[in-house]
């Protein structure tokens, strides 16, 4: 319950970012302000401040003011405020996270429930293709689909992506983790086809899309529900990782893993950075796998999902 | 074993699994335990080891073993009487055995932790009993996987675990239950000559009256919980004296049949969590009368006692017109 | 045994036939710009751009494409990068490979000692204090993002304490284990926490939940009437059965971050194994290597597959005749 709450919070936060992040921020989160300054107390300061270490070349961004009103928690290389980029990043990880697990899960139970059900040809080449996706490492997965599209985008037929879009790791990370979800699916439908109650309506004549839809449909219900929240979680820590690698989100739109990445320059001198948006990472990812947790005791007692992130 | 109760806490309440269940067990002597599915044979049994393991179980009473109570001993105190001085066997071969060891293995463990015998000695005392319990060609079956073999093959590999260690006491739970007809009929004919060879007693917990005529000495009756008769299996066979037992003896098939149908008892076993405040028996009882509503006491002779409210008179009336239908 | 290994091992080489297919089709086939301009690199002059073509075969039919690619990889292992023009690729990954390995073992060990420790004692302690404080350290452990915990792991040994209780810990980087074992032990010591943390976590947390429900099976109820005790019931009856499927699981992890899941914790502390080497051609777009790298590492997850497989046959005897 608790972990529920925590998650709203993080969630309505993130969401609402657009609402009242110019009163924390009064500079674009998406626009460099390598010039800029503030004002602090009655002191006038600048945003980026030239090094007094060392040679005295470059600049280090200011660090947390802690004061809501400006630069919380202190600005990056680029001069932009990152708690604003943080609510707006989370945004975009929630976003990604979410779709690309609904994406997955519908793709994963179409899948699975036709390769269960029909068995055969059908089931064979699912079964294949799972197979394949399943002996590829993730991450080269991944990040081989991702060097390819975010190079060029995608182009079939008339469908056209643009190489800097959300939509382009949404749906790699959906494509990957289908096979973790529909495994499971397929041996349960598999089970549920010796039912009895499947086989009278077999026997009654009813047809397959209704046998699916309303007699099989509702039974593997419970278990998507339980892998959806781990799922969610899952995504969105791959996003992070493909966006620290700058083969996730593009910027100029954030997303937790590029502000890590951002960050990682400043590690020792600004660490709050890199290490702020990994605290939300983990808050959020923990709440969902607890949440999980939570629905697979309410759910599905035996449901087990092989995690590996 | 004395007045031994056993309950669970659940949401719904305190549940009665065995209620003030007492019998005794002499030397050489076979009881048979009797009931439906759920009348908590099994728990009572089951509690005397120390092997039911749910947190929010409570167990009272007495249970005494050659003189001793084992009732709430330790696991460490209880190790040396399980599979030692009382063996067990379970309802279902399949999943009684460790998949990963072959059998030999897991005789071999047990033979070991109670006689101390060397590993070579313990093997050959694993394929001794193994050729007793009817395995043929005991010398390969040995290092054989539980998976290889049948399911009226693995129950003789579980009876020979549990005779593995000379036990003065064997408690058989529904050891043929699982088994189709004709290896029903070889595992009771094994256990029974084996009891002879072992010299031990023992307590066999089944739902099937057959099982009881042809095994038991004596038999202990239950009902949710509660015993309802215990007497001399002949004694129970020939004059029972409980309409339930009634109704468990008239839902066996005979070959002398005077009847078309098979006699059943009407209505489900009762849940116990809400059992009636008197009789358990009485809602599906075709007996119940006014006094019912009260709980009847075990009385009768010393060899043979029931609970019930029906007079001796009430009861010759009653068997008179059911052994002789119009 | 010997049918099940022989017949494993074939399924392995198919399945790795099928991988490199689909890789190939990845790079070469995937709609979009002209495979050519993608190997070349950014920036590539008319003059290389043909030279990739003549040499991929990029005119002449996928078939052939796919067997001058596969000549280029294993047999002739002249794939040559054009963004360093000149370096092969093939040397740069068996020279990383013994960081990715030494990086992954030390981790395996230590995950799978903490994870097998964490199980068995939260499913031994069921219901007390101690079983919901190690699930909720497996759980946060799974929440955190492997290289941001690295991040966090280099800022106080490096920046924080390094002055003080961490001055023992040597800057990012490798030493290999021939030049001084003691070197290499540290300079591993902190990227094994990091990448062990997570697997420990699930591991855990795994073992925990085939350990409850394999003391609730039948046989642990035999084990447990045959008068074992409850120390042998745990570790050779109920511990036994639930390492099935925690082997199977360790091959699969074990054979992800060998082939390339390990590139974070590489990253993050300047390990120059595989995993670094795909993340600078990833930062260069240097295509030839990043599909080296990738079949490399579809090679040794399918191998590390047929291994778990085959050791699965080993501890469940129910798999062999199947």
């Amino acid at each position: 319950m608790a972990a529920f709450g925590l998650l709203v919070v993080v969630v309505t936060a993130c969401l609402l970012a657009p609402v009242y992040a110019h009163h924390i921020a009064h500079e674009n989160p998406f626009t460099s302000n390598l010039n800029g300054t503030i004002r602090l107390g009655n002191k006038t300061v600048n945003v980026l401040q030239a090094n007094t270490q060392g040679l005295g070349l470059g600049v280090t961004p200011i660090g947390p003011t802690w004061h809501f009103s400006t630069y919380f928690l202190g600005a990056d290389s680029q001069g932009r405020d990152v708690f604003a980029r943080l609510l707006y990043g989370g945004r975009t990880s929630l976003f990604i996270g979410f779709i690309s697990a609904v994406i997955c899960c519908v793709i994963a139970s179409v899948l699975g429930l036709a390769s269960g059900y029909f068995g055969g040809a059908v089931d064979w080449l699912i079964s294949r293709i799972f197979d394949i996706v399943w002996a590829f490492p993730i991450y080269l997965l991944a990040i081989s689909l991702s060097v390819v599209l975010l190079t060029s985008g995608l182009n079939i037929a008339f469908i056209h992506i643009q190489a800097g879009s959300l939509v382009l790791p949404i749906l790699i990370i959906a494509a990957v983790f289908v096979p973790y979800v529909g495994r499971p699916i397929r041996g349960l439908v598999m089970s549920l086809k010796e039912r009895e109650f499947i086989q009278a309506a077999i026997g009654a004549g009813a047809s397959d899309f209704h046998i699916l839809r309303k007699e099989i449909l509702p039974n593997v219900m419970p278990s998507i529900i339980v892998f959806f929240p781990l799922m969610v979680a899952f995504n969105m820590l791959t996003e992070s990782a493909l966006s620290f690698l700058s083969i996730g989100v593009q910027p100029p739109a954030a997303s937790w893993g590029t502000i890590i990445n951002d960050g990682l320059d400043l590690l020792y001198t600004r660490p709050w950075v890199a290490m702020a948006p990994g605290i939300m990472i983990v808050i959020t990812a923990g709440a969902l796998n607890v949440l999980g947790d939570g629905f697979r005791d309410a759910f599905d007692p035996k449901a087990k999902l092989r995690g590996s992130i | 074993m004395r007045d031994l109760t056993v309950s669970f806490a659940t949401r719904q309440g305190a549940l009665r699994a065995v209620d003030g269940l007492s019998f005794d067990v002499g030397q050489k002597e076979i009881v048979g335990i009797v009931g439906e599915s759920g009348s908590g044979k099994s728990v009572a049994i089951y509690s005397m080891l120390g092997l039911v393991r749910e947190k929010n179980a409570t167990i009272t009473g007495s249970v005494l073993f050659e003189g001793r109570e084992i009732l709430g001993l330790s696991d460490k105190e209880l190790q040396p009487i399980r599979g030692g001085s009382i063996g067990m066997i379970f309802q279902d071969p399949m999943t009684a055995l460790t998949p990963v060891y072959t059998v030999g293995w897991q005789l071999v463990e047990q033979i070991r932790q109670h006689l101390h015998l060397p590993k070579a000695a313990a093997r050959q005392r694993a394929i001794e009993l193994l050729g007793q319990v009817g395995i043929p060609d005991p010398k390969s079956r040995v290092d054989r996987y539980p998976h290889e073999f049948s399911g009226g093959m693995r129950q003789r590999v579980v009876i020979a675990m549990a005779l593995s260690c000379n036990p003065r006491l064997l408690i058989a739970d529904e050891p043929t239950t699982a088994l189709d007809v004709t290896t029903q009929a070889q595992i009771l004919d094994l256990m029974l000559k084996l009891q002879d060879t072992y010299d031990s007693s023992i307590v066999i917990i089944t739902h099937d009256m057959g099982v009881i005529a042809e095994m038991a000495h004596r038999v202990v009756v239950m009902y949710a919980g509660r015993p309802v008769e215990i007497a001399r299996e002949l004694d129970l066979v020939r004059h029972p004296r409980h309409p339930y037992t009634w109704g468990l003896l008239d839902a066996v098939p005979r070959l002398d049949a005077k009847h078309d149908r098979l006699r059943t008892i009407r209505g489900n076993a009762v849940s116990p969590l809400n059992l009636p405040p008197g009789c358990a028996f009485a809602p599906r009882c075709d007996y119940v009368m006014d006094q019912c509503a009260q709980r009847p006491p075990l009385q009768g002779d010393a060899d043979h006692v029931d609970a019930c409210w029906l007079s001796d008179a009430q009861r010759v009336t009653i068997r008179q017109r059911v052994e002789q239908p119009s | 045994m010997i049918y099940f290994i022989v017949r494993r091992f074939a399924s392995a080489v198919l399945v790795l036939f099928a991988i490199s297919v689909s890789v190939f089709l990845i790079f070469f086939a995937t709609p979009g710009v002209d495979p050519a301009a993608r190997i070349a690199g950014r920036s590539a002059s008319a003059q290389v751009l043909a030279h990739v073509a003549r040499e991929f075969g990029l005119n002449r039919p996928l078939p052939i494409r796919y067997w001058l690619m596969m000549e280029h990889l294993f047999i002739k292992q002249d794939l040559t990068s054009y963004v360093n023009i000149g370096v092969r690729v093939v040397p740069q990954i068996t020279q990383a490979a013994p960081i990715t390995l030494s990086l992954v073992i030390g981790a395996a060990v230590i995950w799978m000692i903490v994870g097998v420790l964490g199980g068995v004692v939260a499913a031994a302690n069921q219901g007390k204090f101690i079983d919901p404080f190690i699930m909720f350290i497996g759980i946060a452990a799974v929440s955190v993002p492997a290289y941001w915990l690295g991040e966090v792991m280099n800022l106080l040994t490096q920046s924080k304490f390094h002055s003080s209780i961490f001055a023992w810990v040597p800057p990012p980087g490798y030493v290999s284990f021939t030049t001084s074992p003691s070197e290499w032990f540290l300079h591993l010591l902190f990227p094994w926490l990091t990448l062990a943390a997570l697997y420990a976590g699930i591991y855990a947390r795994v073992l925990r939940a085939e350990l409850v429900n394999a003391l609730n099976e039948d046989y642990v109820r035999t084990a447990r009437a045959k008068g074992l005790s409850e120390r042998r019931i745990l570790f050779r009856h109920a511990l036994r059965c639930s390492l099935i499927s925690i082997v199977s699981l360790f091959g699969l992890d074990f054979g992800a971050l060998i082939g390339g899941a390990a590139l974070l914790t590489e990253v993050v502390f300047g390990l120059p194994g595989v995993g670094m080497l795909t993340y600078t051609s990833l930062q260069n777009l240097d295509l030839p290597v990043i599909m080296g790298c990738v079949m490399y590492g579809a090679f040794f997850v399918v191998l590390a597959n047929a291994v778990v497989d085959v050791l699965y046959a080993y501890l469940d005897p129910r798999v062999r005749l199947a």
